[in-house]
């Protein structure tokens, strides 16, 4: 039981993680890069284990018991995300490798059909590259523009600059819910409906959130949504795309292959719907499982509680840091996401981070997937501890100590 | 303090990055070379002046990066001023074998550049010792003008 008297029992929980559990260059490891990739629980790593040990078998076509097996856990899965993301249907979850895939499918397959030449697209300065790349990409093709909401110097949307941005020339509005680099929470339901009101298309980059919050795409609004299973204790390589059922099904396919087609002829084939269509090829039927395991290990624990969490380590985090000489912490004062990140005087993101790292600490130093963002703050990179329901109070006491030694030792 | 951190932040290099050498504008230059390393957000600018006998004459560097990237290039550009291209070119060999090769070999010609050793325990952190390398490189590489390089080899 992860729960002692209605609470959870953190300690409890971090020992469902192997990986936690060792050192690094002689000193216990304390992991703080939880933004890039979380650690899996046990739990997690048995479900791998139980399907390739008894059900393995390929998906949707084996007329055999392995095959019916494996296909009905990966269906199952389906629906588990379905349910977990609050969507009205499992037809609505794609599996994808990831955020960056899922967003690159809307791009390149919504995009690539429905995007005009003279067609804007309205994104926001602290995309991740995976939610502008993508759409540079199909911009330049189809000769539509791009337009950014600024960011504020506390690390917020400029909400005031949004009725002249969104014009209804803007066809499509994509944001991240939570930002990798400032951990600011953006107001997607409100960015939504202001969006869907001049009859745009809505993306939600739900990277960073689906793991930490209690996410609902019907209560956001969102036409897509993406994230990662690897940020939220599932394997790397497995991910979703949320696409709502009516523009999902009116989106052409993208890639081409087995399993996403009905009759196929030597001149031209016919497409499965939504979302088999877009599932060309032996889908990652054991990533997909690992994911739905790790959705169960989250909803017993429950994301309000790990919201709540992540947010008293981040507050005290904050609290300990701003303590120190000649520091510069990044982003919203606040509510924000798990994630802190700051520019110290006495050293560069990368002397800290092997300093950091040298005495066990995992943080991660440079632009974050965020060169735009950086080069707004006027910095190089930054450095970011970012962290999850099994870090401690005590790990941000041993951060706090490695960086005021770090500050003597580069100082 | 783990023993890789003091061989890697030698007490020199940490000094050369907190008061870099030859760091300023270089208005007479013959040859400019942006050096960007864009995994790290690194950039050191090189300006290269040659004398009478095509050596070396003058080279400043500006930009700002990490200790190493910082350091080393106000260590390198130290040892080559003054010396010939084929002089320079040998020397800018040998330190890129030092920071990547795993042999134990460290040249004399390399003087103070061989406490940059200790890189080679940090295979991420071989393209911050680099940068200025690869920049002093492609300055003896072209006829003259600017030009730019990358450590991500931008296509």
């Amino acid at each position: 039981m992860v729960h002692k008297a209605g609470v959870p029992d953190w300690n409890r929980i971090r020992s469902d993680f192997p990986i936690l559990d060792q050192t690094v260059h002689g000193h216990p490891l304390v992991y703080f890069d939880n933004a890039a990739t979380t650690q899996k629980p046990r739990a997690v790593i048995e479900a791998l284990r139980h399907y390739y040990d008894n059900d393995n078998a390929n998906v949707h076509r084996g007329l055999h018991e392995l095959s019916a097996r494996a296909t009905d856990a990966y269906e199952k899965s389906r629906q588990r995300v379905a349910e977990y993301i609050g969507a009205a249907s499992a037809d609505e979850i794609v599996f994808t490798r990831g955020t960056t895939e899922s967003i690159n499918l809307v791009a390149r397959a919504w995009g690539g059909k429905f995007l005009r030449a003279g067609d804007f697209i309205l994104l926001t300065e602290m995309e991740h590259h995976s939610n502008l790349v993508p759409w540079q990409l199909i911009a330049e093709r189809v000769g539509a523009r791009l337009r950014f909401i600024p960011v504020n110097d506390d690390g917020t949307l400029a909400l005031e600059e949004l009725s002249s941005l969104l014009t209804p020339e803007v066809k499509l509005f994509a944001c991240t819910h939570v930002s990798n680099s400032l951990g600011t929470i953006n107001p997607v339901a409100e960015l939504c409906a202001r969006a869907r009101a001049v009859g745009a298309v809505t993306l939600i980059d739900c990277a960073q959130s689906a793991g930490h919050m209690p996410v609902s795409v019907q209560e956001v609004g969102c036409d897509f949504a993406a994230f990662s299973g690897h940020k939220m204790g599932a394997p790397t390589g497995i991910g979703a795309l949320y696409g709502r059922a009516e523009i999902l099904n009116a989106t052409p396919p993208w890639h081409g292959g087995g399993e996403m087609i009905v009759n196929v002829s030597l001149e031209k084939s016919t497409f499965k719907k939504a979302p088999h269509r877009f599932e060309a090829g032996t889908p990652n039927i054991a990533g997909a499982i690992g994911l739905a395991a790790a959705i169960d290990y989250i909803e017993a624990i429950g994301r309000a509680a790990i919201f709540e969490h992540d947010a008293n380590l981040t507050t005290y985090a904050l609290e300990r840091l701003v303590e120190m000489p000649g520091i510069r912490l990044l982003g919203p004062s606040g509510k924000r996401g798990a994630i802190v990140s700051f520019v110290m005087d006495s050293a560069h993101p990368h002397d800290l981070t092997t300093f950091a790292d040298q005495h066990g600490l995992a943080l991660r130093g440079g632009h974050h997937c965020n060169q735009p963002l950086m080069r707004r703050f006027g910095v190089p990179g930054t450095t970011r501890a970012s962290f999850y329901f099994y870090n401690t109070t005590a790990e941000i006491d041993r951060m706090v100590e490695i960086l005021h030694d770090a500050n003597r030792f580069f100082g | 303090m783990s023993s890789e951190l003091e061989d890697l932040y030698q007490e020199v290099i940490l000094d050369h990055s907190r008061r870099p050498r030859n760091f300023g504008e270089l208005p007479d230059a013959a040859v400019r070379v942006h050096g960007d390393n864009p995994s790290c957000g690194d950039e050191i600018h090189i300006a290269v002046k040659f004398g009478t006998d095509d050596e070396l004459a003058d080279l400043k560097f500006t930009g700002h990066g990490c200790a190493i990237s910082q350091a080393s290039a106000s260590l390198l550009t130290m040892k080559v001023k003054g010396k010939s291209r084929p002089e320079t070119m040998s020397i800018l060999h040998a330190f890129r074998g030092l920071v990547t090769n795993e042999t134990d070999e460290a040249p004399s010609l390399l003087g103070d550049l061989r406490l940059f050793r200790g890189v080679r325990k940090f295979p991420q952190r071989v393209k911050c010792a680099l940068l200025a390398c690869r920049a002093i490189e492609q300055a003896l590489q072209q006829p003259g003008g600017e030009s730019s390089i990358s450590t991500e080899g931008e296509a």
